[in-house]
């Protein structure tokens, strides 16, 4: 089959088409599991978002309608959320990719004559996974509480005013959601730049290119497709998590974001086509924000 | 759970955290399974759909019977994990109880279960405590099953007269109080040697971004409502609770309150994160006996509120009479006198207060586990809100502490 690939237009399109048959049997199982646990669940969002409820009906009930006042209605009262979730998505992100380009470089290029060195660092990137991540941010509650050393410390050395606090600050939800996503991002660029070909920079070097320049026309380039893939992996999940901005853990209530706001709506007040609306919204932006963005970086291909 | 905690209290307290989430996960999975399911079946019906009826007991053949229940609620041996008077009920009756913290707020455990219970599923527990107004709501929806009083001779002979009938369960047909309780103010004695006297005192601006209050709105709303001078328990409307919202929002949206929190808010007053809050009455005590010495109750100058817990049993409990012989083991005084010396809330128990008398003279006259008349009627019962009005004032609630 190999060969194949060498040979004319016409004989590569044919090969695909012979086995068309059994290559859609193979992907049956895969739709099936699309439709049924992705498909059917959207639908039933839609649906749900477009409730109303029930005329004098009890606590929590709705029945379907075409209601599309709901989404009017939970962009006018939680706009503030929804903007505040993407930037803090979005800080986040540039956050962890400033610590993890360097660590990812670190261990993917300079690391690289000592496999021993290279692995144990890559195990204490992953190490954290071992520990629940409820956990681990339960645990950075009470390390940036107001009485712990950080904060006290911060406090005597006047860098902190005597009657601010760290958790329950905007600060603390973008500090936990950088901390928690660092490893998706280190790992796709430690992938893309263990295979960097230092020979290039070598090159560039016998070019009389600067340090800067060798990296940003060079490095920087050829880790994009790491790059990419970390920035998707960080910003998708950041913008809509749930954990480190809720009350119980490192946010206050002027901190809610979006995803807050739905499962307060959802399991609390139980206005579940706010809920379903609110999780379309975030849905469709993430989506249109993440095309923009692969568009931009011009690797489609790697979707 | 019955594994040893570690000695290092720092670590320690982390462990329980976890084991608290961990349950509260398992739930929300549960709860998402079915939810998906009931979603995508709620999208072709009405949405409101028929009463689900009751689910077979098999209690004769399966000796179990699980609990959920809030956390600090029952007494608790430190050492080992267990729970001395479920072990007498295990012993006693060779049924085999479990016992999990996973009521953290009424509201949230609802959201949990509600799909199980709307399908009449067995949402993984017998018996739940909840507050009056949600047991209100599980009664109304058909989420309870029928409790038999022929497996609890216990329960006719002790249930306080007062708690006999209840205008959301006439007869006490579907549940049972389990404890009771106020909401009041706390401080940390040490930051706050003065003290507080009435919920005014928790605005002051020396206390700004260290004041906590409780996700539960009547408790919060209602001292808050009492401190403006509104009468909870009388005939109130919009206008007073609205009065009420004002403060709240503004002291919320200037930072001077910190946390709005359910039972967790005990982990903000123990990291100092809070020192000074609304909370519930019994927890204050049990904290200080577990963290050392360093806070206090009051019920607040102006009125507190006083709400009851109830046992009920589930609609796909699939263990009625084991949970029915659950109930009637608490309603034995001496067992409700254990529970009582240690979680600090009032029992709804005739005899509980004589049982104390041999146990711990001392508390038998602590006003808070047996209060008297004076005590009594300085603490009052949030009215019950129709449908809509809880729908609309628990939203309005919610949208504070949201920041919306």
């Amino acid at each position: 089959m190999a060969f194949t690939a060498f040979s004319t237009g016409t004989a590569k399109e044919q090969a695909p088409r012979r086995k068309s048959k059994i290559a859609l049997l193979l992907l049956l199982p895969g739709i099936l599991y699309l439709l049924l646990f992705f498909l059917v669940p959207l639908v039933a969002l839609i649906a749900t978002s477009l409730q109303e409820p029930v005329p004098f009906g009890d606590f929590g009930q709705y029945q379907t309608a075409f209601r599309w006042q709901n989404y009017v209605e939970v962009i006018t009262t939680y706009g503030d959320q929804i903007i505040r979730s993407f930037t803090y998505a979005l800080l986040a992100t540039i956050f962890a990719l400033l610590f993890s380009y360097p660590i990812a470089y670190f261990i993917g290029v300079k690391c690289r004559q000592w496999p021993l060195l290279q692995n144990l660092l890559l195990v204490l990137v992953i190490a954290p996974f071992f520990i629940s991540f409820l956990l681990r941010t339960l645990a950075w509650k009470s390390i940036l509480a107001d009485e712990s050393f950080i904060v006290t410390g911060l406090k005597a050395l006047s860098l902190m005013a005597p009657d601010a606090h760290f958790t329950g600050t905007p600060a603390a939800v973008v500090f936990g959601l950088t901390y928690n996503f660092i490893p998706f991002m280190t790992l796709p660029i430690y992938a893309a730049l263990e295979r960097l070909d230092t020979r290039l920079l070598e090159a560039g070097r016998d070019l009389y290119a600067k340090p800067a320049t060798s990296f940003f026309k060079i490095t920087v380039p050829l880790s994009m497709a790491g790059i990419v893939s970390g920035v998707l992996l960080t910003f998708i999940p950041a913008a809509g998590d749930y954990i480190n901005a809720s009350s119980r853990f490192l946010g206050g209530s002027s901190t809610s974001m979006i995803g807050n706001v739905i499962e307060s709506n959802f399991l609390v007040s139980l206005n579940y086509p706010a809920a379903a609306a609110l999780s379309i919204i975030l849905m469709s932006i993430i989506l249109v924000l993440v095309t923009a963005y692969v568009k931009r970086s011009g690797t489609e291909d790697l979707l | 759970m019955s594994r040893p905690l570690p000695e290092d209290p720092f670590i320690r307290s982390l462990v329980q955290r976890a084991r608290a989430a961990q349950v509260n996960r398992r739930h929300v999975l549960q709860g998402m399974g079915v939810g998906a399911a009931a979603m995508t079946l709620a999208a072709c019906s009405t949405g409101t759909g028929d009463r689900p009826t009751a689910a077979t007991d098999v209690s004769d053949t399966e000796k179990l019977v699980r609990w959920d229940n809030w956390s600090f609620y029952l007494d608790v041996d430190e050492d080992t994990g267990e729970y001395p008077s479920l072990e007498a009920f295990m012993a006693e009756t060779g049924i085999e109880a479990t016992y999990a913290e996973a009521v953290d707020d009424n509201n949230t455990y609802y959201g949990k279960v509600k799909d199980q219970l709307q399908l009449g599923q067995d949402i993984g527990a017998d018996v739940v405590c909840l507050t009056d107004w949600m047991a209100a709501r599980m009664i109304r929806f058909g989420y309870t099953q029928e409790l038999d009083y022929s497996n609890m001779p216990n329960v006719t002979a002790n249930l306080v007269p007062a708690l006999k009938d209840v205008s959301f369960d006439p007869g006490r047909k579907h549940t049972l109080p389990w404890q009771g309780g106020f909401a009041g103010i706390a401080w940390n004695k040490d930051e706050l040697p003065g003290g507080l006297t009435s919920v005014s005192d928790l605005w002051d601006p020396s206390l700004k971004g260290r004041v906590g209050v409780l996700s539960e709105m009547r408790d919060t709303l209602g001292c808050i409502m009492q401190d403006l001078g509104t009468q909870i328990d009388g005939d109130w409307g919009d206008e007073e609770f609205a009065a009420a919202m004002d403060v709240f929002r503004t002291h919320v949206e200037s930072g001077q309150i910190r946390n709005i929190k359910g039972n967790a808010y005990t982990e903000d007053l123990q990291n100092k994160d809070t020192i000074a809050a609304i909370v519930w009455s019994g927890d204050i005590t049990i904290l200080n006996f577990e963290a050392g010495d360093h806070w206090e109750f009051a019920i607040p100058s102006k009125g507190g509120t006083l709400w009851n817990d109830n046992f009920l049993v589930p609609i796909g409990s699939t263990h009625k009479t084991n949970a029915e012989k659950l109930i009637n083991h608490y309603y034995d005084p001496e067992i409700a006198a254990i529970v009582a010396a240690y979680v600090n809330f009032i029992p709804p128990v005739v005899g509980a207060k004589e049982a104390m008398m041999e146990l711990d003279p001392e508390l038998a006259e602590d006003q808070l586990i047996f209060p008297n008349d004076a005590t009594l009627a300085n603490a009052h019962v949030f009215r019950s809100l129709d449908a809509a009005e809880e729908q609309r004032y628990s939203a309005e609630f919610q949208s504070v502490g949201l920041g919306a």
